[in-house]
């Protein structure tokens, strides 16, 4: 009966621990390389209700990376990163503005988000 | 009692209707400029707010309540040559013609930022400080203040605006009424910042919910169109801080084309662009309209908003659009002349 108990509570941890590594599994990242004047890629698609990791890098000076309905407003320069994770709830395409004046090039400096 | 109403036209029919409260005393009227607005301020003399005001004002700067007018211009964009628009700085010369021509002067002229068109090379952008200085300075009217623009101030934390101009944000008073320069650009981003705001609070707390106060600024303190840029990301918590004076206008430029908003009690007024136009938001496209050699200030024309009956603020404001036209820039010697003498730097 000891060994019996003792099997089941290992069976019940095993299980428990499988799901906490599930539930505590990193959403997925995306990188967003900008510089002058122009964000790498493009665009990117994300999946509706699912968290994700946005992580903006600049290669020359600060940029910022916003899309005020998705909750997105990052700043990054040279050697400085940031990111924001989110859960994008509402399907849709979404413009995503450079909105750290960055040169006379600026106003050209956008990208498009899809949540699907 | 019911309130009376009060309604901005253009050529193109009521553009804003809103409410005017008794208490508030201001009468602000604008003719737009292309080049920016000609406001004027006609105190409504007899009303108990309007004496205690002018008592106050009086007594702190020694100047009461007197109407009086000003010009708001905007984004000139000196030292910005080539498409869309090939004009280099000829508006900006042709509206201080315009204003020097404006009998009786304005008291004062503001200007709302993107001043200059901005360059790397911080020696050719300092010549275009003085550039504009150059075309500024053949304005009769002597008092002028500015508000930097992004292309202004947001690379050097605006460095040369300082050198040229002084603060980026600051107050004063000026017959009656309470002026606030509000800097929205120098830290690169679209934003006010806390400390400027705690500073606007201190500075604001002296007036009477009634005083009459302009904001002047770059950008719109409200979400215009933010995926254009065409917003404040503080813009809310400034906002706050004005919401419980009743008599609050906002002047500013950014989106090269006029546009008139309100928030609660505030009136929020665009200024046109000195170089080209920007669509209407509502157009899927942030793309300047185009350059029409034919008629080379399209949407840089003269609108006049003007009180028809001064004395009784119930009745609507009459507007009037004029476009400049190339006969009156450049004579019989057409646009080809005028391209050919274009102010270059």
């Amino acid at each position: 009966m000891k060994r019996i108990s003792i099997v089941l509570v290992t069976l019940i941890a095993m299980i428990t621990l499988t799901q906490l590594g599930i539930a505590q599994e990193p959403p997925r990242v995306v990188e967003i390389a900008a510089k002058r004047f122009e964000f790498t890629p493009k665009q990117i698609t994300l999946e509706r209700g699912k968290p994700v990791t946005i992580r903006l890098t600049s290669s020359d000076r600060a940029h910022g990376l916003l899309v005020k309905e998705l909750g997105i407003d990052l700043d990054a320069d040279s050697g400085s990163p940031s990111e924001i994770t989110i859960t994008p709830e509402v399907a849709g395409t979404y413009p995503a503005i450079c909105d750290h004046y960055c040169g006379s090039g600026h106003g050209n400096m956008k990208m498009t988000i899809v949540v699907e | 009692m019911k309130k009376p109403r009060c309604q901005l036209h253009t050529a193109g029919g009521i553009i804003m209707t809103s409410q005017f409260d008794r208490r508030a005393f201001l009468r602000v009227s604008a003719m737009s400029l292309g080049a920016g607005a000609l406001l004027q301020f006609s105190p409504l003399a007899g009303t108990a707010s309007g004496s205690a005001l002018s008592r106050m004002f009086r007594r702190q700067n020694g100047e009461g309540l007197s109407a009086f007018s000003i010009v708001q211009l905007s984004d000139t964009h000196v030292g910005f040559q080539g498409p869309p628009d090939p004009l280099g700085t000829k508006a900006f010369e042709r509206a201080v013609d315009v204003i020097n021509a404006l009998d009786p002067q304005p008291d004062l002229i503001l200007f709302t930022g993107d001043l200059t068109h901005d360059s790397e090379d911080a020696a050719e952008h300092a010549k275009r400080f003085a550039m504009f200085r150059s075309i500024s300075d053949r304005l009769r009217v002597k008092k002028r203040m500015h508000v930097p623009g992004e292309h202004d101030a947001a690379l050097d934390g605006g460095v040369l605006f300082r050198e040229n101009f002084g603060e980026t944000h600051y107050s004063f008073d000026h017959r009656g009424v309470h002026f606030v320069a509000l800097d929205n650009v120098s830290r690169g981003k679209p934003i006010v910042g806390a400390e400027q705001i705690a500073w606007l609070q201190r500075d604001l707390a002296r007036f009477p919910k009634t005083a009459p106060i302009v904001v002047f600024t770059h950008r719109p303190l409200f979400d215009l169109k933010p995926e254009w840029e065409w917003f404040t990301a503080d813009g809310s918590a400034v906002m706050n801080v004005l919401a419980p004076y009743e008599a609050v206008t906002v002047l500013y430029g950014h989106i090269h084309r006029p546009d008139h908003h309100v928030t609660g009690t505030t009136q929020h007024h665009a200024a046109r662009s000195l170089i080209f136009a920007f669509p209407d938001p509502s157009s899927a496209e942030k793309k300047p309209l185009p350059f029409n050699a034919t008629r080379p200030f399209q949407n840089l024309g003269i609108r006049t908003i003007r009180s028809q009956a001064p004395a009784a603020h119930a009745v609507p404001l009459a507007i009037n659009d004029v476009e400049l036209t190339v006969r009156e820039i450049a004579g019989t010697e057409g646009i080809q002349q005028m391209l050919k003498g274009a102010t270059s730097l």
